[in-house]
């Protein structure tokens, strides 16, 4: 048994894509979160499905390997009644030299209503976009922009903390890689936050004061007072090379450990978008410490994406 | 038992000493005093200075009668290549700090190029224990910059430092990849790191063996021009300007680098810079036929060269004055030109060296010994090379003008290739003194 129910009665979302953070309101983003509020609800109730989507189509498009964004899409299409397609990039005929626009000709083709894309190039999305006929979420654009991500960050550090406004939240690693950090800077310096950035000189980019933060490159004093702690993930072939002497060194300086979390406030809680390096950016004790939201960032994911596909959808031709 | 250790394991014994230099010229060229004077040790430290104990030393302290020879603080070598670990042969750090004893320099920092590389922070620690228990002057090592001085991955410059390492630098080889200097200078910021760096683009100098120009055209040598200096260092200066990183050029050769340091002082950045004694002692005229002792890295260059970088020391632009004491045995050295080893051994002649630009160029007797105490002191954070109450009593006594030939047969150091090998010099140490004990006099008291 499915409703037709929507999750929720109206929402101002006036956006036919979601390629960034950027161009997000207030507004807009505390009305899906809102949304994505009521659809936690639903995703812990036994009955899961809806079928808002019903006869859409959505298509994953993901030129990056993603375990939990794509399934997390993935999941969240299907419980609002979509039919979801998984594009598998490595055996596509990207692989066999296709180029990004003929992909995205190719697919238009097929008529979905909404693409799901995650590519390693940053602006690529956006590319896509520009080229197709229906809405493209953006899962990730190389160093660029994640925005689902921000939006499941900001509503797990809502249900945690009960309000973002005024919260101090450190955001820790590797910024200059980090699209998790770009999208996260602008949704919580929109929503009131104070962010903060901890980094090693040599993995935050050029005048990272710009975004409106404050930078630290000493942990110990960029965690004083945080009510939440955002670790990055270190790529491992960053600790190659010259941005990062070691592992060892980095995580004695940069990785979260007891002593590093005593600095932040005491009830500060942790969170990272995953995928982990235990003992690299985080201690293991941290990582499963009851301080830690980095399982409930993953049940918010599912939510957040439903919301985000939900407000989509509404302003799609036809309905 | 460590000469470093004898004034401590006496305070513990409560038999504490005091020595007093009597009769003394005091020379602090960080205060800028130059006057006679007294200076009393006590329990290692400099106790108290002044007009007042010219004449006047405590009753139980050991008077030294410094019959108006210079005291000053003992000096402080930035530059010093040792072989240990790896080629123990050539110099090790005991006979490294008996040959800066008898040099008058009560510190000395040795350059991470052995075997193995000084990378990691167990080899920080070696060196630092090794010379805890064999070294009598005071030994602090810089740690190599890169992994193995490859130039390709930066050290753990935040442990390394907390570890000891006192600057960090790719020794004897410039960091020929912009991309790694960059990273290198913007973490090393983080940790408020030093970074002393060798300016000399490997492609331009490589297979050169002197300073390019008439004289190695004259003797068939390929040579290094001093765009292979300037080239570097301009590269670096730009990346200290984007980056904020401190910068030390290690050793500068030529006139147009000191014009490119120039310019980075006025903008104010954070840049330093060094000089060998070699080079504003010698040129490459020296070299005459085929002398491999004059081989070294950079070259030997012009006499005008040498001669504005004199003038540099007298402007205070060149901040730092170092030994670039190189050990090389014979084996290396006795060669064809071209095959032969770079390096020249310099600690127990720096002082009467570098005396020759106060005697025949000018130089002030404080300006010079500046950039060999409290410069260096103040580049590196080190307590020491100063005439200060409170401050380790590290010190050098010695007599301006009396004159003597260098015997390098009578040098200390386990390696001979000294440039100045039956030299005539001009001021002579008489004593030094590190932590309040003395490390060596002249003439050497007769042995019991």
């Amino acid at each position: 048994m499915t409703s037709a129910e929507p999750i929720a009665e109206s929402i101002s979302f006036p956006h036919r894509h979601l390629l960034t953070c950027e161009n997000l309101t207030a507004g807009e983003i505390t009305a899906l979160l809102d949304l994505a509020d009521k659809a936690a609800e639903i995703n812990r109730q036994v009955n899961k499905k809806r079928d808002v989507l019903r006869g859409r189509t959505l298509i994953n498009l993901f030129f990056e390997a993603s375990t939990r964004t794509q399934s997390s899409f993935e999941l969240a299409g299907k419980r609002l009644g979509a039919d979801v397609m998984n594009m598998n990039v490595s055996t596509s005929s990207v692989q066999k030299g296709e180029t990004l626009i003929d992909t995205a000709m190719t697919l238009n083709a097929m008529r979905p209503d909404i693409i799901v894309v995650r590519h390693y190039a940053a602006g690529a999305v956006e590319l896509l976009a520009q080229k197709v006929d229906c809405s493209v979420i953006n899962a990730g654009d190389g160093a660029h922009q994640h925005p689902t991500q921000a939006l499941l960050d900001a509503l797990t550090i809502r249900r945690a903390k009960g309000r973002i406004e005024g919260l101090t939240v450190a955001i820790c690693g590797d910024i200059l890689h980090s699209r998790v950090a770009r999208s996260n800077i602008h949704v919580l310096n929109t929503l009131g936050a104070r962010v903060r950035l901890v980094a090693p000189s040599t993995l935050l980019p050029a005048e990272p004061e710009r975004f409106g933060v404050e930078v630290y490159t000493d942990m110990w004093k960029g965690l004083e007072g945080a009510d939440i702690i955002m670790m990055l993930r270190l790529q491992r072939e960053r600790m190659q090379g010259s941005l990062v002497p070691s592992v060892r060194e980095y995580f004695h300086f940069f990785g979260l450990d007891h002593e590093k979390l005593a600095r932040a406030k005491p009830d500060a809680l942790v969170m990272h978008p995953g995928p982990m390096n235990r003992g690299v950016e985080i201690a293991s004790t941290i990582a499963d410490h009851s301080r830690s939201l980095i399982r409930e960032q993953v049940e918010m994911g599912v939510a957040v994406r439903m919301a985000v596909l939900e407000a989509l959808a509404r302003n799609l031709p036809n309905s | 038992m460590s000469p470093l250790m004898r004034a401590t394991d006496k305070k513990k014994a409560g038999t504490a000493t005091r020595t007093a230099f009597i009769n003394a010229r005091l020379v602090d060229p960080a205060t800028d005093r130059d006057e006679p004077g007294g200076l009393l040790v006590v329990e290692g430290e400099i106790a108290d200075l002044g007009p007042h104990l010219r004449r006047n030393a405590p009753e139980d302290a050991e008077v030294i009668d410094c019959k108006g020879h210079v005291l000053a603080p003992g000096l402080i070598d930035m530059q010093v290549f040792t072989g240990e670990p790896g080629a123990e042969h050539r110099e090790t750090l005991k006979t490294a700090s008996l040959a800066a004893a008898a040099g008058g320099v009560t510190t000395i920092v040795v350059m991470p190029d052995t075997n193995p590389v000084i990378d990691q922070v167990a080899l920080v620690d070696f060196i630092q224990r090794r010379a805890r228990d064999n070294a009598v002057v005071r030994v602090h090592t810089m740690a190599a910059l890169t992994k193995g001085l490859e130039g390709k991955e930066i050290t753990e410059i935040g442990l390394l430092k907390r570890a000891g390492a006192i600057a960090f630098t790719n020794g004897k080889n410039s960091v020929a990849d912009t991309k790694v200097m960059y990273n290198a200078l913007l973490y090393a910021k983080d940790f408020g790191a030093l970074i002393v760096h060798h300016t000399e683009d490997p492609y331009l100098s490589q297979g050169a063996c002197m300073n390019a120009g008439h004289v190695a055209a004259r003797l068939g040598l390929p040579g290094v021009p001093k765009a292979a200096e300037t080239i570097i260092l301009d590269r670096d200066i730009r990346l200290v300007e984007i980056t904020g990183g401190r910068y030390h050029a290690a050793a500068i050769s030529c006139r147009e680098s000191l014009d490119i340091i120039r310019t980075a002082k006025a903008a104010k950045l954070p840049v330093t810079c060094g000089v060998s004694i070699n080079h504003v002692t010698l040129n490459e005229n020296d070299i005459g036929p085929y002398r491999t002792f004059f081989k070294l890295r950079p070259p030997l260059r012009a006499e005008e060269d040498r001669a504005a970088l004199v003038q540099g020391i007298a402007s205070g632009d060149i901040d730092v004055i170092v030994s670039s004491h190189d050990p090389q045995d014979a084996d290396v050295k006795r060669r064809p030109f071209a095959e032969a080893a770079d390096g020249a051994i310099g600690l127990e002649t720096l002082l009467s060296a570098a005396l020759r630009l106060h005697h025949t160029e000018g130089v002030s007797l404080t300006v010079l010994l500046r950039a060999m105490t409290s410069n260096p002191a103040k580049l590196l954070g080190l307590p020491t090379g100063r005439l200060e109450k409170g401050a380790p009593a590290d010190l050098v006594l010695f007599d301006l003008n009396q004159p003597w030939v260098v015997d390098r047969e009578a040098l200390r150091s386990r390696s001979k290739n000294s440039p100045f090998d039956e030299s005539k010099m001009q001021g002579r140490i008489l004593l030094t003194m590190v932590a309040g004990d003395i490390v060596y006099q002249y003439p050497e008291p007769p042995r019991v």
